[in-house]
C-alpha cells in the first residue's frame, strides 16, 4: 500500500521532470529556429512580393472577422460602461474609459487573440500540410532553403499585418462606442471625444498599444511558424500542431501582455 | 536497352563504367534502430538502376543519404568524387542543383500552377529573362507530354499528371543525377507505363543517371540497367534484368513472383500459433 | 489570384491599418504632447496633492494648457511641490492661483490655474505663490461630522 504510493510518487516526479525537460529543449530549440528566421529575412525583403502575399493571406482575410469583433466590442464597451458611469453621474467619460480600454488592452489583445485563430492556426496548417506532403523536403532537395521561401515571409507577414488589425480593431471599436453612446444613447458628442482627447495620451496610451500589439503579433507569428515546421509530417501531426498554435499563442498573448503592462505603466500610477 | 546494360554487365573488369553515386559500408539508424547496415553501391553514370525493397526496408532512406539530407552513421556516400556528408551547406546546396528528385507523390508546390512549379528552381536558381524561362518551361512540360496543362493547378491533376509534371520539375535545371521516390505507387495501369517510358526516355535523351527506388518489379525489369534488392537494411541480391528473371535467389524468387511466403515471411515473429491459442483455453 | 490584384488588396489594408493608427493618434489621443513639445516649467507648493497623478491636465477656465511632469515632497516644509509644464502661447500673471480639483465627484484629477491681475508675468522656473490644497474627503466629511457634533451639544 504504501509502496504503491511511493511509487505513484516518484512516477509523478519522474513525469514532472520529463515534461521540464521536453519543455525547455523546445524552447531551445524555438529560439535557435528565431534566429534562423531572423538570419533569414534579407532573403525574404530582397523578394518583397512573397512577403506582400503573406500580408494578404494573414492581414487581408483576418480584415473581416477583425473589423466586424471591433464594432461589436466597443458597442457592448458603451452600452456596460454607460450602465455603471450613469450611476456616478459621469457617463461624459464614456468615451475615456471606451478609448483607453480598447487602445491599451483589448485592441491588441483581443486582435491578437482572433489573429492567432484566424491567422495563426492557417499559418501552421499551410507549412505543416507543406512538410507532410515533401514540399518543404523537395524545396530542400532543389537547393532552396524553405526557411528563406516559406518560414520568413509568412513570419514578417504577420508582423506587419498585427499591428495595423489591432489598430483597426480599435478604431472600430471607438467608432462602435460612438454609435451607441452618442448615436443611440445620446451622450453629447463633444463631451465624448473630448474627454477621450484630453485622457489618452499619444505616447502612454497609443504607441503603447501599438508597441504591444506588434510584440503580439512576432510572438504569434513565431509560434506559428515554429509550430509548422516543427509538425510530425502525418494528418494527425498537422492537426495537433494547429491546435498548439491556438493554445500556445492565446497564453504567450496573455502572459506578454501582463508583463509589457507592467513595464509600460508602472510609471503612471504615482 | 537491354543490350547495354549485358554488355556492361558481361565485361565489368574490362572497360570500368565511370561510378557517378557511391554507398560504400553505409550505416545509418536512429537511436538503437538500425535501418541500414552496411550497404554497398556503385551508380554507373548514364545508367537507370532501380533499389528494390518491400515496404519500410529503408530504400527511401539510402535517397536521403544521396542528397545529404541525413548524414551515414558509418561508412561513406559519394556523388560525383565528393563525399556528401562532408560538404559543409553551401556545397551541399551547389551539389543539389546539380540533382533532381521526384517525391513519391509528386510533391508539387501546392499554391503555384504547373507553370510556376516547373519553373519554380529557374526562378531561384538563375537570372533567365522571363521569356527564355517561359521557353523552358514549355519545353520541359512537351517533354512529359503536359504543355496543355501549363495553367492548371497540382489540385486539379490526376496521380499520373502530377508524377509526369513532378518529373519535369526534377528536369528543369538539366540536372546530372535525377532520384525517383516510389515513381509507380498507387498509379493504373497506362500512368504506369507512361511514367516508367518517361524514365528511360529522358534517362537516354539527356544522359542523366537515373536512381529508382521502388517495388514494383514488373515495371522496373522494364526499364532500368541494373537492380539492388534490399531487405532489413541489407544488399541480399543485385544484378541485370536478365540476370534477375533468372535468378534462383529464394528472397527474388519470391519478390518477383509475388509469393506471400519465403524468406520474408507472411507472419509477423509471434509464439507459437496454438500454443497462443491454447492459453487462455 | 493574379499579383496586381494581390498587391491592389495589400495595399488597401496597409492603408487602412495606417489610417487607424493615425486615428489613433490624432482623433483620439493627443498628438501634441508627443516627444517634448515646447513649454516652460512653473512650480507650486501644496498642503496635499490628492489623489493628482503625472501627466495629469493643467487647466485654465477648463482649457488644457499644459501637464504636470512631476511631484516630490519638500524636505523641510514637509509640503508636495508640483513641477508643471505649460504650453507655449500660455502666460499666467505672478500672482496666479494653482487649484487641485477634482472633474465630477469621482472624476480625474487635475490643477487649475486662475490668473489674477498682476502685471508681471511667470517666467520658466517661476513659483506659484497662491495655491489651494486638494479637498480630502475624509478630513471634509470628518469636520462635518464634528461640527454636526457640536451643533447639536450646543442645542
Amino acid at each position: 500500500m504504501l509502496d504503491g504510493a511511493l511509487s505513484a510518487a516518484v512516477a509523478l516526479v519522474r513525469r514532472l521532470g520529463a515534461a521540464t525537460i521536453d519543455g525547455v529543449t523546445r524552447l531551445g530549440y524555438a529560439t535557435r529556429f528565431f534566429v534562423a528566421v531572423v538570419a533569414h529575412t534579407p532573403a525574404a525583403f530582397r523578394r518583397l512580393h512573397l512577403t506582400l502575399r503573406e500580408i494578404y493571406f494573414s492581414g487581408v482575410l483576418s480584415l473581416i472577422i477583425i473589423l466586424v469583433s471591433g464594432l461589436f466590442v466597443g458597442m457592448v464597451l458603451a452600452l456596460q460602461g454607460y450602465d455603471v458611469l450613469t450611476r456616478y453621474g459621469a457617463d461624459e467619460s464614456l468615451g475615456v474609459l471606451v478609448a483607453l480600454s480598447l487602445v491599451r488592452e483589448l485592441g491588441p489583445v483581443v486582435a491578437g487573440l482572433l489573429f492567432a485563430s484566424r491567422a495563426g492556426s492557417a499559418i501552421t496548417a499551410e507549412i505543416g500540410l507543406m512538410k507532410a506532403t515533401e514540399q518543404i523536403s523537395a524545396m530542400e532537395m532543389m537547393a532552396v532553403d524553405p526557411l528563406a521561401r516559406v518560414v520568413a515571409p509568412r513570419f514578417w507577414g504577420g508582423v506587419v499585418s498585427m499591428p495595423l488589425l489591432a489598430a483597426l480593431f480599435s478604431t472600430l471599436g471607438i467608432f462602435g462606442a460612438y454609435l451607441v453612446g452618442v448615436k443611440l444613447i445620446g451622450i453629447d458628442p463633444g463631451a465624448f471625444w473630448g474627454n477621450m482627447q484630453s485622457a489618452v495620451d499619444f505616447r502612454d496610451d497609443v504607441v503603447n498599444g501599438v508597441i504591444k500589439s506588434f510584440v503580439f503579433g512576432a510572438a504569434v507569428s513565431l509560434i506559428a511558424v515554429f509550430e509548422g515546421y516543427d509538425a510530425k509530417p502525418t494528418a494527425e501531426g498537422v492537426s495537433t500542431a494547429t491546435t498548439r498554435t491556438v493554445v500556445e499563442s492565446s497564453l504567450a498573448i496573455l502572459a506578454l501582455d501582463f508583463v509589457l503592462t507592467v513595464f509600460m505603466f508602472h510609471g503612471v500610477h504615482a | 536497352m537491354t543490350t547495354v546494360a549485358d554488355s556492361a554487365a558481361a565485361a565489368p573488369s574490362a572497360v570500368a563504367p565511370e561510378i557517378f553515386v557511391e554507398l560504400d559500408a553505409v550505416t545509418f539508424g536512429y537511436d538503437a534502430r538500425t535501418i541500414l547496415d552496411g550497404i554497398t553501391m556503385r551508380i554507373p553514370r548514364g545508367k537507370v538502376v532501380a533499389i528494390m525493397g518491400g515496404s519500410g526496408c529503408g530504400k527511401t532512406t539510402i535517397l536521403r543519404l544521396i542528397g545529404g539530407q541525413i548524414a551515414p552513421r558509418a561508412g561513406r556516400v559519394t556523388v560525383a568524387g565528393q563525399a556528401v556528408h562532408d560538404l559543409d551547406r553551401d556545397e551541399l546546396f551547389a551539389l543539389r542543383r546539380k540533382f533532381g528528385m521526384l517525391f513519391q507523390f509528386g510533391a508539387l508546390f501546392t499554391d503555384m500552377s504547373v507553370y510556376e512549379n516547373v519553373a519554380f528552381a529557374m526562378r531561384e536558381h538563375t537570372d533567365l529573362p522571363e521569356e527564355l524561362i517561359r521557353d523552358l518551361v514549355l519545353m520541359k512540360l512537351n517533354a512529359v507530354g503536359l504543355r496543355g496543362a501549363a495553367q492548371l493547378m497540382p489540385s486539379e491533376l490526376s496521380g499520373g499528371m502530377a508524377r509526369r509534371v513532378a518529373l519535369a520539375r526534377a528536369i528543369a535545371l538539366d540536372p546530372m543525377l535525377v532520384m525517383y521516390d516510389e515513381p509507380f505507387a498507387g498509379l493504373d495501369p497506362i500512368s504506369l507505363g507512361v511514367v516508367g517510358q518517361l524514365i528511360r526516355r529522358l534517362n537516354d535523351a539527356l544522359g542523366i543517371t537515373s536512381v529508382v527506388v521502388t517495388h514494383d518489379v514488373y515495371e522496373s525489369l522494364k526499364i532500368v540497367d541494373y537492380l539492388y534488392f534490399v531487405s532489413q537494411g541489407r544488399i541480399v541480391a543485385e544484378g541485370t534484368p536478365a540476370e534477375v528473371r533468372g535468378s534462383a535467389d529464394m528472397f527474388v524468387r519470391q519478390f518477383v513472383d509475388g509469393e506471400p511466403d519465403g524468406p520474408v515471411p507472411f507472419h509477423y515473429p509471434a509464439r507459437g500459433y496454438r500454443e497462443e491459442l491454447l492459453a487462455n483455453a | 489570384m493574379s499579383r496586381t490584384t494581390l498587391d491592389l488588396w495589400v495595399g488597401i489594408f496597409v492603408a487602412l491599418g495606417v489610417g487607424a493608427i493615425l486615428f489613433l493618434a490624432l482623433k483620439v489621443g493627443n498628438l501634441v504632447s508627443f516627444g517634448s513639445p515646447p513649454g516652460y516649467r512653473i512650480e507650486a507648493s501644496f498642503d496635499n496633492i490628492g489623489g493628482l497623478k503625472l501627466r495629469a491636465p493643467v487647466k485654465a477656465a477648463g482649457i488644457v494648457v499644459g501637464r504636470v511632469e512631476s511631484v516630490r515632497l519638500d524636505p523641510v516644509t514637509y509640503q508636495a511641490i508640483v513641477t508643471m509644464k505649460i504650453d507655449h502661447g500660455h502666460e499666467f500673471t505672478a500672482d496666479t492661483i494653482a487649484s487641485i480639483l477634482t472633474s465630477g465627484l469621482l472624476g480625474e484629477v487635475y490643477i487649475g490655474l486662475d490668473a489674477g491681475g498682476d502685471s508681471k508675468m511667470l517666467a520658466d522656473g517661476g513659483k506659484v505663490m497662491k495655491t489651494q490644497s486638494a479637498v480630502v474627503l475624509e478630513k471634509l466629511i470628518g469636520q462635518f461630522l464634528y461640527d454636526k457634533a457640536a451643533g447639536g451639544g450646543a442645542k
